[in-house]
């Protein structure tokens, strides 16, 4: 990371602690839910973005980790922060499990696969054997926890915080495996599966893995959402959690990791901008949103903003040597 | 077995053969731009209802219900061929993730668009069968519905088998380089098999409509079960389409009845595709597909 980026990172984290302190608890409340959906939309994109395997109902693994939570907190007095690996580690391995079949099923398939998984989860959420755990339709309702030692912060401040801490975990850890070995490994498989096998990549052992630690930082967000959220039932996890998770990292950025970011402000508050105009409003920009960006922007907010950047890095270097010397750039060359 | 659980099996097995039959014409609908485009067309499903809201205002500015029946199906026609042209053709070549992107843009779209116009409320849409069907085993749209379901199919066969047109759009599909070499214009059969496709759903859901009530929303778990009817008899056959359609619809009816309880019904779907997918890719009539690397 070069000094600028690094610089520019530490304002952005000093702007973050901040904020919570000049806004409305209701603001602060909706930037929590950014970062909640910031780690999912990291997880989605190393499958899809990354790893190329496409996934409509990741918001089944979302459901997963917040049910989690919530069954732990109600009916065990589990203490909220203590529900973040359970539903982790859950995540983790109905990812794996739901992963291997899924080695077998390429593209469009894949895609089908999950969502059949998404369309049919709220479904099996209302089951009447599972209503015991679950609260079948009604849900179940969780109380917002209180900052603990007596530190001078409301319930809302002290979750906004504690979700900000746990993002950020969350993202050194995916930075550090996606710029690694095993990132390296992942971008591959979704490039050239036979070459990546020929030289000696576990493909079979990655994806199911890439599988496995996607659905956990879902889930983990997932867990987050529904403590911030207070409430879990099962038709606020139905098909349209997953193609927002989906419409996040295409607006975002597929294969970038700050386009999580990007992609979390895009579905936390257009939304609430297009409600204005028309219930069904949100929805109609999504769409258009989607297909605009697969034709004019594939990098989506994250590619762009790097494209500008580039362009002004260039610019600005190109001054301090007072224009005389550009460089010549190879399609200059070539006729 | 008693005679009453033997009458209550008979009548789920015939009440799945009607939904079986709507299940059937959307999958073959699906098959029919999978062959064209090897793609599948997530929202075939909303293509459907949206056409079947159009018949909904055709019926309520005071047309019959044939006039309106018939003008739909036109809509679907252009609407589908619309579509292929404008938004399908860009991303034809795009990688996987791009097309599914582009799908589900639409799906959304047209999902929102039809909650926008017609708001999200439930509503009634007539059944067009005279009582002059009933019989004791069956309601009148019941039968209705898989008479209609089994004109369709035989139009679409006479159509493929016996005009030049349906010959020139089998062609475009097989063999696209060839086609070309004989002078069939192959992105107009694309767009029109999209057309014929798009028409077919709006079939299937003026005949959905009267049982599940029109709601944006409702052609979600339909969808999934076409999903499950293609892959089940094969998604490049669609002859085995429509055996998977009927066979999905019998299975979901008489599972729901007395196996799983209907709470459960979609998890059939979802267990159908991920087992086919995984035990039997092709399906029961797919071609084995084989890929040289």
């Amino acid at each position: 990371m070069s000094r600028r980026a690094l610089v520019g990172l530490l304002v952005l984290l000093a702007l973050a602690a901040l904020l919570p302190f000049l806004l409305s608890n209701y603001r602060v409340f909706q930037l929590t839910l950014v970062l909640v959906y910031a780690i999912a939309l990291l997880g989605l994109n190393m499958l899809t973005g990354y790893n190329g395997q496409v996934s409509l109902g990741h918001g089944a693994f979302y459901a997963i980790g917040a049910y989690c939570a919530a069954i732990l907190m109600d009916r065990w007095g589990v203490p909220y922060w203590a529900t973040l690996p359970v539903a982790g580690a859950v995540c983790l391995v109905a990812g794996f499990l739901f992963g291997l079949p899924a080695l077998r099923l390429e593209g469009l398939y894949l895609a089908l696969a999950t969502f059949a998984l998404g369309v049919s989860l709220p479904q099996l959420l209302k089951y009447n054997h599972l209503e015991e755990w679950t609260g079948g339709v009604q849900g179940i309702v969780i109380i917002k926890p209180e900052a603990p030692f007596g530190l001078p912060v409301n319930a809302d401040q002290w979750l906004y915080f504690f979700t900000l801490a746990v993002t950020i975990a969350m993202f050194v850890v995916g930075r550090n495996l996606l710029h690694g070995r095993i990132g390296r490994a992942m971008v591959a498989i979704r490039d050239n599966p036979v070459a990546a096998q020929a030289m000696g990549v576990n493909t079979a052992l990655y994806k199911s893995l890439t599988f496995g630690v996607s659905a956990m930082y879902t889930g983990v967000a997932g867990a987050l959402g529904a403590i911030a959220v207070q409430f879990v039932a099962p038709d606020s996890f139905n098909i349209f959690l997953s193609l927002t998770l989906l419409i996040g990292i295409v607006v975002g950025g597929l294969a970038s990791i700050s386009g999580a970011v990007f992609g979390a402000f895009f579905i936390q508050f257009v939304p609430n901008i297009a409600d204005a105009i028309s219930k069904a409003a949100p929805w109609a920009i999504f769409g258009v949103f989607l297909i605009v960006f697969v034709y004019l922007m594939p990098g989506g907010i994250a590619g762009a903003v790097q494209m500008a950047s580039a362009k002004l890095m260039r610019k600005s270097s190109q001054s301090e040597t007072g224009g005389a010397k550009q460089p010549v750039t190879p399609k200059e060359v070539v006729p | 077995m008693t005679r009453g659980t033997m009458e209550a099996l008979m009548h789920q097995v015939l009440a799945g053969l009607a939904t079986g039959g709507i299940y059937a014409s959307l999958a073959l609908a699906l098959v029919m731009i999978y062959q064209a485009t090897h793609l599948v067309n997530f929202a075939q499903g909303e293509m459907a209802m949206f056409c079947t809201y159009i018949a909904w205002s055709f019926l309520n500015a005071g047309f019959g219900y044939l006039p309106a029946f018939l003008l739909t199906v036109a809509f679907g026609f252009v609407l589908g061929v619309v579509i292929e042209r404008v938004v399908i053709r860009p991303v034809e070549r795009a990688p996987v993730l791009s097309v599914v992107v582009v799908f589900i843009g639409l799906l959304v779209i047209l999902n929102s668009l039809a909650g926008w116009i017609y708001t999200y409320t439930i509503k009634p849409f007539p059944s067009p069968f005279p009582e002059a069907l009933a019989n004791p085993l069956m309601s009148p749209h019941e039968l209705g519905s898989i008479l209609v379901t089994l004109v369709v199919l035989t139009l679409l066969f006479l159509f493929f088998r016996f005009t030049p047109l349906g010959l020139a759009m089998r062609a475009a599909a097989q063999n696209p380089e060839s086609s070309r070499l004989v002078g069939i214009r192959v992105g107009w059969m694309l767009a029109l098999g999209w057309g014929l496709a798009s028409a077919i759903g709006a079939v299937a859901g003026m005949m959905i409509a009267p049982v599940v009530y029109l709601d944006p929303n409702m052609m979600g778990g339909i969808l999934l079960y076409a999903f499950a009817a293609a892959l089940l008899g094969g998604i490049d056959s669609p002859g085995g389409a429509v055996f998977g359609g009927f066979l999905v619809g019998v299975l979901e009816n008489v599972l729901g009845a007395f196996v799983i309880g209907n709470e459960l019904k979609l998890a059939v779907a979802l267990v159908l595709i991920i087992g086919v997918l995984v035990v039997r890719p092709s399906g029961l009539f797919g071609r084995v597909h084989v890929s040289r690397v």
